[in-house]
């Protein structure tokens, strides 16, 4: 990355305007144009550099659901169950964690009633408990990486 | 004053409609890297620009667009090491605390979940992110610090490995769009 797609991933991480040129508009604070701002953003979601490049949903506020769940996995089996569990499209992300609880994984549904179905599915096909930690309060969530 | 978080951001999904989430559906996959990305998604939606732009707009300020914007991939930007640290809080106290914590730069998420005994005792979360270990628990050492945790019994989840990390889809057919 050179500095200015440092000052396009930093500038884009607190949001992008809704109007009817925005490309130009942040364009012309990082002081860069429209078509090459577009160009970047595009090779930066190529490369990997970026997941994404649209919204951020507040799932419940949607209707919809998201929680953790965690596992306690044998080391011996932890390969097996983690095909199982990423196999269900609702598996946003997983992540092996140093614990006995040793993964982690986010269940996001359209219905707070599909975690509940998702969660005995991988119950049943893996043979271990799934526990459900749903958020009571969230006190942050800024998810903000500078570069 | 103690609000709860509940209470001063009400739930805005009873003004979602029929066309928002059309809308929402039609970005979940991301935004179109057109000079007027509006413009096409009113096109694929049959709306106009204007009540594309008055909708997002609308979305955004009542939170059920968190934001619109980047994702990074925090590993390949330079963040090698994040931790979920989880402690064992006294219930009165959860608040306090988590507002403590959510005020550090480097805490990326703070949340109060349920406990699960007698496997689980730990009811506040929070994830760091640091270049390296030695800076997630030099970030984890001041935080202590500053929120007075001492003494509190926590436990520190350092990530081995990430098998998935994808927006998640709130609407079929799609595969983007989380928090």
């Amino acid at each position: 990355m050179d500095p200015l797609d440092r000052a396009i991933v930093n500038r884009l991480q607190d949001g992008f305007p809704v109007s009817e040129r925005p490309y130009a508009e942040v364009a012309a604070e990082l002081g860069t144009n429209e078509e090459e701002l577009m160009r970047r953003i595009d090779a930066l979601l190529a490369g990997g550099t970026l997941t994404r490049f649209g919204p951020m949903y507040h799932a419940e506020r949607m209707g919809g659901a998201l929680t953790l769940a965690a596992m306690q996995v044998p080391e011996h089996d932890f390969e097996r169950v983690a095909v199982l569990v990423n196999a269900h499209p609702e598996v946003a992300h997983n992540y092996a964690r140093e614990h006995t609880f040793n993964m982690w994984f986010v269940l996001a549904t359209e219905t707070p009633r599909e975690i509940d179905r998702v969660i005995d599915a991988i119950e049943r096909e893996t043979g271990y408990r799934v526990y459900d930690m749903p958020k009571l309060e969230e006190f942050f969530v800024g998810l903000r990486f500078p570069v | 004053m103690d609000l709860n978080v509940a209470d001063i951001m009400p739930t805005g999904q009873l003004t979602v409609d029929a066309t928002d989430r059309r809308v929402l559906a039609a970005i979940q996959g991301g935004l179109p890297l057109v000079a007027r990305p509006y413009a096409e998604i009113a096109t694929r939606t049959g709306l106009s620009e204007a009540e594309v732009i008055d909708r997002l707009g609308r979305l955004l300020e009542s939170g059920v667009i968190r934001r619109l914007g980047v994702v990074v991939r925090h590993h390949e930007v330079g963040y090698g090491a994040n931790a979920m640290v989880v402690w064992d809080v006294p219930d009165d106290e959860v608040r306090a605390l988590g507002r403590c914590l959510a005020g550090f730069d480097f805490i990326t998420l703070c949340y109060q979940r349920p406990r699960r005994l007698p496997q689980w005792r730990y009811n506040l979360y929070c994830m760091i992110h640091g270049r390296d270990r030695d800076e997630v628990l030099a970030h984890l050492e001041w935080m202590v610090k500053r929120c007075g945790l001492q003494g509190l019994p926590h436990s520190v989840l350092f990530s081995r490995r990430r098998f998935k990390q994808r927006g998640a889809a709130y609407f079929a057919g799609t595969d983007n769009g989380s928090s």
